[in-house]
């Protein structure tokens, strides 16, 4: 099993470095994996993403539509892709502790 | 990691390899494979051999007696497929598949050629079950199954995306992807499988869609869709979910209502149902029309693909109409019927708004949005402002199972032309039947795959760059789920500056709503074109 290490603390990995137990998700852990995808720092438009899919994630077991997000949060594509380099379904999806979505997506 | 740029990626190397083809040879490196299935969506649909394992280690882990599970289930495979037995004696290695694969001419890899590809399991074939091949070895191409082969099939078999391109030229016919549904069989035996294929077999089997979206879920999401359609256009829509004695029964794949751009399509879907008042009702358990069984085995594909009949049945629909959807045609088309048939509880399909009876459809009882939705602008049932689509300049994708595994080629053009006034073919070896693959389908358009995703859509990709120089074509549209998730990376890295739609995002542009306010975006919320520049585009 892959692992990701930051700060100290060891996670268990998926081959995507996607958390591998959603449930031991904290704030820490959003920025222990920031680094992974080379954001420097998590400002409070992050923090409205990352929270609205963790919320989501906790009542529907599963990430919001792409445009779901984007209308929820009131960030345009473009602007998420800026927050999170790698987009809404890797980057955010991952630092907010969710698995990766899998499919025709 | 850093990828190779385009122009390292296009210094294709077409120097034949020195050694004999009968040495097995498979370079796993980073960016041209995928990552294995993990134990837990084996174990949720009793698949063997499950266990942590990278196609990169020396050690597969594979069972002890793995060689004797491979070989029986080819003897097996032998006699209860004739088309397998077939397709294993009857090539003579003319070659004409040979330069058709996307992959082969991306990679220049000679064993991506169709035929070399299928010669990877007939010399086993043939060192195991033909007389000459059991006496004469080498001498007739026949060669031992090791475990460097069995790492070579699984190497070069998930650089086939079932597309069937070469199929279309082979003068005896032979069903290129059915040998490779058939080498995925084996494999899958001996717990040899990719992640990306795994996880949505188990989650459809599970909860009935790849991404695993429960009814909950399923809803938020269709009832977002109708919140934003009366937001945009002033009309409120409705979208059944499981609702018994509707006339018919919607089936889409489930990025329709995940994804994007998928979601645009969704939106044109609902709003074309709503202006035509067609009786419908989506199922949140047949909430998936991609089958990745197809990518697994015959009996994977079966048991996923009963939900469609399963719950047209319960719900009490007269038939279905399904979405823009690629890989499930080619299930639902050339296998639902024998497999989960006789729907003989519905009827043959009949569009309640003009009357046409899809005689093509009466033994799956299953229609293609498509044709649902060419027979009304046919038959004038719909108004249509192609100006609102003036900001695009189109071209059409045939998405391969559509166009070659149901003859899916009119009606998508047809509809395009009366939804959009500037439409481009790209040129014609690599359309219609013809299509160059995305290069990302069956099961291997993952982001670990990248370097081979983008070598394979490399023929795709440059029929697109050459209407964007000649005509200007900024979106490229297709009907396929897979399509619209990895061309958009493809068209990035190859061709930047053309976007990827659905037809029905398009037909939705253009479609004139009784009780519509005044529209002044698409549906992506993009202005429309300003007049003047309409006129003379």
């Amino acid at each position: 099993m892959p692992t990701f290490e930051a700060n100290g603390t060891v996670y268990e990995v998926d081959e995507d470095g996607f958390l591998e137990n959603p449930e031991i998700w904290n704030e820490a852990v959003a920025k222990d994996f920031a680094q992974s995808e080379d954001i420097t720092d998590l400002t409070p438009d992050h923090w409205k993403v990352i929270n609205y899919l963790r919320n989501y994630y906790l009542g529907f077991g599963i990430a919001p539509m792409v445009r779901k997000v984007c209308k929820e949060t009131g960030f345009k594509l473009n602007e998420i892709y800026g927050l999170f380099p790698s987009g809404p379904a890797k980057g955010a999806c991952k630092l907010a502790g969710l698995p990766k979505p899998t499919g025709c997506v | 990691m850093a990828w190779p740029k385009p122009d390292e990626l296009v210094q294709i190397d077409n120097t034949p390899p020195s050694g004999s083809w009968l040495e097995p040879s498979a370079n796993y490196r980073k960016g041209a494979y995928c990552n294995s299935a993990l134990p837990k969506s084996l174990d949720q649909v009793g698949m063997p051999n499950a266990r942590n394992w990278k196609p990169s280690d020396a050690d597969w882990k594979l069972p002890p007696d793995w060689k004797e599970i491979v070989l029986e289930g080819m003897r097996d495979r032998l006699e209860r497929f004739r088309s397998f037995r077939l397709f294993m004696d009857i090539c003579v290695r003319c070659g004409a598949c040979a330069d058709k694969c996307h992959f082969y001419i991306g990679s220049g890899d000679p064993k991506n050629m169709p035929v070399l590809r299928a010669e990877l399991i007939r010399s086993v074939y043939r060192r195991y079950f033909t007389a000459a091949g059991k006496i004469l070895g080498k001498l007739a191409g026949a060669r031992d199954l090791t475990e460097d082969v069995l790492k070579e099939w699984f190497y070069y078999f998930y650089q086939c995306t079932e597309c069937r391109r070469c199929s279309v030229f082979c003068p005896f016919g032979i069903d290129t992807a059915e040998i490779t549904m058939i080498v995925r069989e084996l494999l899958n035996l001996v717990g040899c499988n990719i992640h990306w294929v795994q996880e949505p077999v188990a989650n459809c089997y599970r909860v009935g869609n790849h991404l695993g979206i429960q009814p909950h879920g399923f809803k938020d999401s269709i009832d977002f869709a109708v919140d934003e359609i009366e937001e945009m256009i002033g009309v409120r829509v409705e979208a059944p979910i499981n609702k018994k004695g509707a006339e018919v029964l919607f089936v889409v794949p489930s990025a329709d209502y995940f994804g994007s751009p998928h979601y645009y399509t969704l939106l044109g879907y609902l709003m074309l149902f709503h202006e035509v008042g067609l009786d419908y009702t989506f199922s949140a358990y047949a909430s998936e029309g991609g089958n990745f069984g197809l990518f697994t085995s015959n009996e994977m594909m079966k048991r996923l693909n009963a939900k469609m009949y399963s719950e047209a049945r319960r719900l009490g629909v007269k038939w279905i109409l399904g979405g823009e959807c690629g890989h499930m045609w080619r299930v639902v088309n050339q296998y639902m019927d024998t497999m989960n048939g006789p729907a003989d509880f519905l009827q043959p399909p009949v569009s309640p708004v003009t009357g046409t009876a899809f005689d093509n459809a009466r033994s799956t009882k299953m229609v293609h949005i498509c044709e649902f939705t060419a027979d009304l602008i046919r038959h004038g049932k719909l108004k249509l402002d192609p100006a609102r689509n003036a900001h695009w300049n189109v071209t059409y994708h045939d998405s391969c199972n559509p166009a070659r595994a149901m003859g899916m080629l009119e009606e998508p053009r047809y509809i395009i032309r009366n939804v959009c006034d500037r439409f481009h073919e790209m040129p014609e070896n690599t359309i219609r039947e013809q299509t160059f693959c995305c290069g990302s389908g069956s099961g291997i358009g993952t982001d670990e795959n990248f370097e081979m995703r983008m070598r394979g859509g490399f023929p795709r990709a440059n029929a697109v760059k050459y209407v964007k120089e000649k005509f200007g074509v900024n979106l490229l549209s297709c009907i396929c789920a897979i399509d619209k998730a990895t061309l958009p990376t493809l068209l990035e890295y190859w061709v930047p500056g053309v976007e990827v739609a659905g037809v029905h995002e398009l037909l939705g542009n253009a479609l004139v709503m009784s009780g519509e306010k005044e529209r002044t975006t698409d549906l992506r919320g993009q202005p429309f074109a300003p007049q003047t520049e309409q006129a003379g585009a």
